[in-house]
């Protein structure tokens, strides 16, 4: 390549053309920035304005590739699968907006609840490790290199372990939390790391759309398989999969709320979107192996999860806990979208992502918003907290209206959708139908444990005054609400983007590497 | 192909080294309750797998890939010709893979010191039995989670 350094064309580019870096590097510049500027004050704007930003480009990525196109961006003028490229489709533009949104609508939520939870002289690295969480989780999303995944998620992953850690102030055993977290997390990191290594060794390439040609060309060998296996693993660590959830509800609990609410809606769901890429993209289903892995292995894990995590969830006295444990079940969801293998199926766990990212967001915000009156999450401490506060009492409701999978909310929506996908499948294998009756039964479960915080919300008597929660947290809480209520109503955003995404996903390696326009 | 063919292990002998290190590593994050020698038995564990992808890198007969570029008036082109160079690209993710690896570690050890300050203790099972007890005193106090029955 040495040679080629001078006779390299040094195009001028339009900002446009320059959207798929901007998304990564203007959060990313925005951290290294605060921490210079160390000012409390420009901190919390910086952070607002960089995200703000994000949002901006992620919707006009997504508006440019809706009609099934991608986007690819050379690094450096790197071509491909030399440089590292940067490949937006709709399946990872529809991530990036929802990372991007509950980005900015966290923002203006925590400055209150971080203020309150949080020392003041730590409030300013303290958004700077937000701002790099958030440059991770995008750049995982964004890339279309398999080791800048890796490194993407280690940038998101330590500054989450950090912001884990910062629950230290209200609970010590946050610190414990983060730690292991921090200890999980690096193991399922290196595991996918293996993984590609693997993967490396088979096909000699790292680029994600590369490395799909050559398993074509190849087909499968042992080490292709085990490298699979090693980044389902490492993957499935990060998602929180069932059964590998075990730092999920501590580190939920714990952390501050803000950060429980940007993590619920955004880390575990970029992980998903990477299993999606590794099965759908990077190795074709219809290989054996991966259908097997599928329906054998993600199938009933991810059944057992809805059960075994919204029975746990049902039990629990403390609201925020029980949150986290409908998280895992809401996981098992995507996942058994995913799984059935079919184009409706994948747009059901697609469509379930963004739903349940919005109204785990909007729950754990109403739950945090209670905290700083209640000065904790169990429910004996928000006893009638529903009817002093009732604005965020009826956006919990909506929230919890949403978890369950009422008509008229978002949730509703992705089941409507998953239990129709698993009636399909069920024409000719009458086993599907029972899994799309396994899922009504599920979300029965999911009216108890959500119907005994309404009961403490609103039937139990109120043991002290307390006031409304501030404007900041109403605000962004009713956005979500609202956002709930309309993506149950018009569905045409959501489910047409699920279902194009599923679409790219599926058609396969070869026609979505010359169907579309690059630019 | 016999499984006990000796050229056959001989031929995989980094692969056997790897994966010894990485359960060495993977049993110490498991087995040990003091913390700092958890983080130990983290990086042996990433350590294993930078070695993996350094021994896949490397070529047979094949040299350090160096071009000589600043010396090329000293250097005979001709004789560079058909020179076999190792694979220089895993060597390159690992270097970013041990810049991951030092954050990790420094992170996880700052973690420790502040389980130190917080717990006075930087071992797991009596970390878990103070947190235990956290969790009773919550529990006497909001009710038991499972209705007292886990």
């Amino acid at each position: 390549m040495a040679g080629e350094v001078g006779t390299v064309v040094h195009e001028t580019r339009t900002l446009i053309e320059q959207l798929p870096a901007l998304q990564v590097v203007v959060p990313m510049l925005s951290a290294p920035l605060i921490v210079i500027l160390g000012s409390r004050g420009l901190a919390r704007w910086i952070a607002f304005g960089a995200s703000l930003v994000s949002l901006v480009i992620s919707f006009l990525l997504m508006m440019q590739v809706i009609d099934g196109t991608f986007i690819s961006y050379t690094m450096g003028g790197w071509e491909p699968p030399l440089g590292i490229e940067y490949r937006v489709d709709i399946a990872n533009a529809f991530v990036l907006f929802l990372i991007s949104a509950i980005g900015v609508v966290t923002l203006p939520f925590a400055l209150k609840s971080v203020a309150h939870e949080i020392p003041e002289s730590k409030h300013t690295l303290f958004w700077a490790c937000w701002m790099l969480c958030m440059t991770g989780l995008l750049g995982m999303v964004i890339t279309g290199d398999a080791f800048n995944i890796f490194v993407f998620l280690e940038v998101s992953s330590l500054s989450t372990y950090v912001l884990v850690a910062q629950g230290m102030y209200k609970d010590r055993r946050a610190l414990t939390a983060a730690f292991d977290y921090l200890i999980m997390g690096t193991i399922g990191a290196t595991f996918f790391v293996i993984g590609l290594g693997m993967i490396y060794m088979a096909t000699g390439t790292l680029n994600l759309i590369d490395i799909a040609a050559r398993i074509e060309e190849l087909g499968v060998n042992r080490t292709l398989r085990s490298g699979f296996a090693f980044v389902m693993v490492g993957m499935g660590l990060k998602v929180a999969m069932f059964p590998l959830h075990l730092w999920l509800p501590k580190a939920y609990v714990f952390a501050p709320s803000a950060v429980t609410v940007f993590l619920s809606a955004t880390a575990t769901k970029a992980a998903i979107y990477v299993i999606l890429r590794f099965i759908f993209t990077v190795f074709d289903p219809t290989f054996a192996f991966a259908e097997n892995t599928l329906e054998i292995i993600f199938l009933p894990l991810a059944i057992f999860a809805m059960f075994s995590a919204s029975f746990v969830a049902v039990f629990q006295t403390n609201f925020k806990r029980m949150l986290a444990y409908s998280s895992i079940a809401q996981i098992g969801y995507m996942l058994l979208g995913v799984a059935m293998l079919s184009q409706i199926g994948l747009a059901a766990g697609i469509v379930h992502l963004f739903n349940h990212g919005i109204t785990k967001a909007l729950m754990f915000m109403g739950v945090g918003a209670l905290v700083i009156h209640a000065g904790g999450a169990f429910y004996t401490q928000l006893a009638g907290l529903g009817r002093q506060m009732p604005l965020t009492g009826a956006a919990i409701v909506v929230g919890g209206l949403s978890l369950i999978g009422i008509p008229g909310t978002a949730g509703f929506v992705s089941k409507w959708l998953l239990v129709q996908a698993a009636f399909e499948r069920g024409v000719d294998q009458p086993i599907y139908t029972a899994i799309a009756f396994a899922i009504l039964v599920s979300s029965l479960l999911a009216v108890v444990y959500v119907w005994r915080a309404f009961e403490v919300l609103y039937l139990q008597k109120p043991t002290g005054a307390a006031k409304e929660a501030h404007w900041t947290m109403i605000v962004p809480m009713w956005i979500l609400a609202l956002a709930c209520i309309y993506f149950g109503i018009d569905t045409s955003l959501t489910v047409e983007a699920a279902t194009e995404a599923a679409n790219v996903l599926i058609r396969g390696t070869v026609e979505v590497a010359t169907g579309g326009v690059a630019q | 192909m016999e499984l006990f063919d000796l050229e056959f292990l001989i031929g995989h002998v980094h692969y056997f080294l790897f994966i010894a290190l990485m359960m060495t590593g993977l049993y110490i994050v498991v087995q040990k309750t003091n913390l700092v020698k958890k983080m130990i038995g983290l990086a042996v564990f990433q350590v294993s797998v930078f070695m993996f992808y350094i021994s896949i890198g490397k070529v047979a007969g094949g040299t350090a890939p160096i071009l000589p570029m600043d010396k090329k008036f000293h250097v005979d082109v001709a004789a560079m010709e058909g020179v076999l160079y190792s694979n220089p690209l895993p060597h390159v993710l690992i270097l970013t893979a041990i810049v991951v690896g030092i954050a990790t570690t420094a992170l996880g050890l700052a973690l420790i010191v502040r389980i130190r300050e917080a717990f006075d203790t930087i071992d797991e099972e009596e970390i878990t039995e103070i947190e235990q007890r956290l969790t009773h005193q919550d529990n006497k106090k909001h009710g038991n989670a499972m209705g007292g029955m886990a």
